[in-house]
C-alpha cells in the first residue's frame, strides 16, 4: 500500500522547507509574540485603568478580535494595511506593504487580543495592597506598574504566555490563504509540484506535532519550577 | 487615497447568477452553521467519551485519552483539514478513499471539514470534560460508590449532570470557537461565510463592505450564541448550588 508513495521527496526538499519556510514562520511567530504581548499588555493596562473611555476602547476591540474568524482577520489586515499605509504617508494610492509586514502586522493586533486577556488575569493577581503600597511610598503609576505589579504578572502569567505563543505558532500557518511561503506554504508548493500531497502533509503534520509537543512539555516543566509555594 | 464606498452593492447581483451578494453572504452563514453544528455534535459525543475516560481509575484508558488530545491539540487545525481532506482517502481501503474523493462539490469539501473540526474540537471539549468531573468533590464518587451505584450509574447519575453544568461556560466559547474555525475549511473549497465574502470581494472589488458584513454576521451570531447559552445556563441551574447569580433571595 505504501508503494506508491515517495518519502524521498522530504529529504530533498528539507533545505527549502527549513531554510525558507520554517525560518518565516519562526520569525514571525517570535516577533509577532513580542508585538502582541506588549500591545496585549497596553491594553489590559488601559482596560484596568481608571480612564473609563480607554477602557471601553480596550474592552471592545478585544472583544470584537475575539468574535470574528482569524482567517477573516488576516483577509481584513490584508486589504486595510496598505489603505492605512497610504493614510498615514499621504500618498494617493495604496502603499504596496509585502506579505510579511502585513501578516505580521495582522498577528501582533490579533494575538495582542488574546494576551491582553492573559496580562490582565495577570495584573488582577497581583494583591491590590501592592498598589496602594507603591503609591504610599510616593510611586507615580508608571512607576508601580513597572517596578511592581507588572513583573509578578508576567512571573505569575509566563506559561500561559508561553502556551499562547505556541498556539500562535500553530496559528501562523493560515498566512497559507495569502498563498505566502511559510513552512507549511513551502511544503505546499512543492506537494503541488511533485504531485506529493500525502507525503508532505503529513511531514507537516509530524513537524508541527514534534515542536509543540516539546514546547508544551517545556512550559509545564517551567510552570513547576517558577510555581510560588504559598 | 481615496476608496469608494458602496453600500448599495449587497443588492447588486453576483456574477455566479444565484442571486445577490446579501444571498451569497447568507448562504455561506448557512454553510458556516451546518459545518460547526455538525461539527459540534461529534464534538461533543467524542469529547464527552474522552472526558470521562481520562477521569476512570484505567491507567491505559487515560494514557489513551490524553495521547489523542496532546495529538490533535499539537498539530495546526489547517495542517489536520489537509490531512483529512488531501491525505487520509489515500489511506483508506480505496473504494472508500475513491468515494470520499469523487463526493459531488460542496459535500466533498463539507464532510472532511465536519470530521476535521468535530476531532479538533473534540480534544477541547475532553479537556473541559475532565476538569468538569474533577473539579467535583471526591466524596461524591465515593458517596455515589458507596450506597451501591455501578461505575455507569456514578457519572450518569452523580458527576456527568453536575460535570456538565459546571463546564456550561466554557462550552460556549468552544462552540463560539467552532464556528469561527469553520472558516479554515475555505482552504479546502468549502464556501462559507469568510469563503462567501472573499468571493464577493473579489467580484465586486468591494473589499471593505463585504469584510464588514461578514464581521458583523459573525459578530451577531456570537451574540445569539451567548445569550442562548446564558439562557440555557440559568435554565439547567441547580439552585443554591451553581451556576448563574440568582436575581432575587433564597
Amino acid at each position: 500500500m505504501f508503494s506508491q508513495f515517495d518519502w524521498g521527496v522530504i529529504s530533498r526538499s528539507l533545505p527549502y522547507l527549513f531554510r525558507e519556510g520554517m525560518t518565516f514562520t519562526v520569525t514571525l511567530t517570535a516577533l509577532a509574540m513580542f508585538g502582541g504581548i506588549v500591545f496585549g499588555t497596553l491594553l489590559a493596562m488601559m482596560r484596568l485603568g481608571k480612564f473609563k473611555f480607554l477602557s471601553v476602547v480596550a474592552a471592545g476591540y478585544v472583544n470584537l478580535m475575539r468574535s470574528v474568524p482569524l482567517v477573516l482577520v488576516i483577509f481584513w489586515f490584508y486589504f486595510l494595511v496598505p489603505y492605512i499605509g497610504a493614510w498615514i504617508t499621504d500618498a494617493d494610492r495604496p502603499v504596496q506593504v509585502g506579505a510579511f509586514l502585513s501578516s505580521l502586522i495582522t498577528f501582533t493586533m490579533f494575538e495582542a487580543a488574546y494576551y491582553s486577556e492573559i496580562m490582565r488575569a495577570g495584573i488582577q493577581s497581583v494583591p491590590r495592597g501592592q498598589v496602594w503600597a507603591g503609591y504610599a511610598v510616593g510611586l507615580t503609576y508608571g512607576q508601580t506598574m513597572a517596578k511592581i505589579v507588572l513583573p509578578q504578572a508576567f512571573r505569575n502569567m509566563l506559561p500561559i504566555l508561553l502556551t499562547q505563543t505556541i498556539i500562535l505558532f500553530q496559528d501562523t500557518s493560515l498566512v497559507y490563504v495569502l498563498s505566502i511561503t511559510d513552512f507549511l506554504g513551502a511544503a505546499s508548493k512543492i506537494a503541488q509540484r511533485d504531485g506529493r500531497l500525502v507525503e508532505m502533509y503529513t511531514f507537516v503534520a509530524l513537524v508541527y506535532f514534534i515542536i509543540c509537543f516539546a514546547g508544551s512539555l517545556l512550559v509545564k516543566r517551567l510552570q513547576q519550577k517558577i510555581a510560588i509555594i504559598r | 487615497m481615496n476608496y469608494h464606498w458602496n453600500w448599495k452593492i449587497f443588492w447588486d447581483l453576483s456574477p455566479t447568477g444565484d442571486g445577490t451578494y446579501l444571498h451569497t453572504l447568507f448562504v455561506g452563514l448557512l454553510w458556516t452553521l451546518a459545518t460547526a453544528l455538525a461539527a459540534w455534535v461529534i464534538a461533543l459525543v467524542l469529547g464527552s467519551i474522552l472526558g470521562v475516560i481520562r477521569t476512570t481509575p484505567s491507567r491505559w484508558a487515560v494514557r489513551l485519552g490524553n495521547a489523542y488530545v496532546e495529538i490533535f491539540r499539537n498539530v495546526p487545525l489547517l495542517v489536520q483539514m489537509f490531512l483529512w481532506f488531501f491525505v487520509l482517502p489515500e489511506f483508506l481501503p480505496e473504494r472508500l478513499g475513491n468515494a470520499m474523493k469523487q463526493m459531488p462539490p460542496p459535500w466533498a469539501s463539507y464532510v472532511p471539514a465536519v470530521l476535521c473540526l468535530g476531532f479538533f474540537t473534540a480534544a477541547r471539549v475532553s479537556e473541559q470534560v475532565r476538569a468538569g468531573i474533577q473539579s467535583l468533590p471526591r466524596g461524591q464518587r465515593f458517596a455515589a460508590t458507596a450506597i451501591g451505584l455501578t461505575q455507569p450509574q456514578v457519572y450518569r447519575y452523580i458527576l456527568l449532570p453536575m460535570g456538565f453544568r459546571i463546564i456550561l461556560p466554557p462550552l460556549t466559547s468552544e462552540f463560539m470557537n467552532v464556528i469561527k474555525n469553520s472558516s479554515v475549511a475555505l482552504t479546502i473549497g468549502l464556501v462559507e461565510l469568510t469563503a462567501a465574502a472573499r468571493a464577493m470581494q473579489e467580484f465586486s472589488f468591494q473589499v471593505f463592505e463585504a469584510f464588514t458584513a461578514a464581521t458583523l454576521i459573525y459578530i451577531v451570531t456570537n451574540i445569539i450564541v451567548v445569550t442562548g447559552m446564558r439562557r440555557l445556563e440559568r435554565h439547567v441551574a441547580v439552585p443554591g448550588f451553581i451556576g448563574p447569580v440568582q436575581t432575587g433571595g433564597h
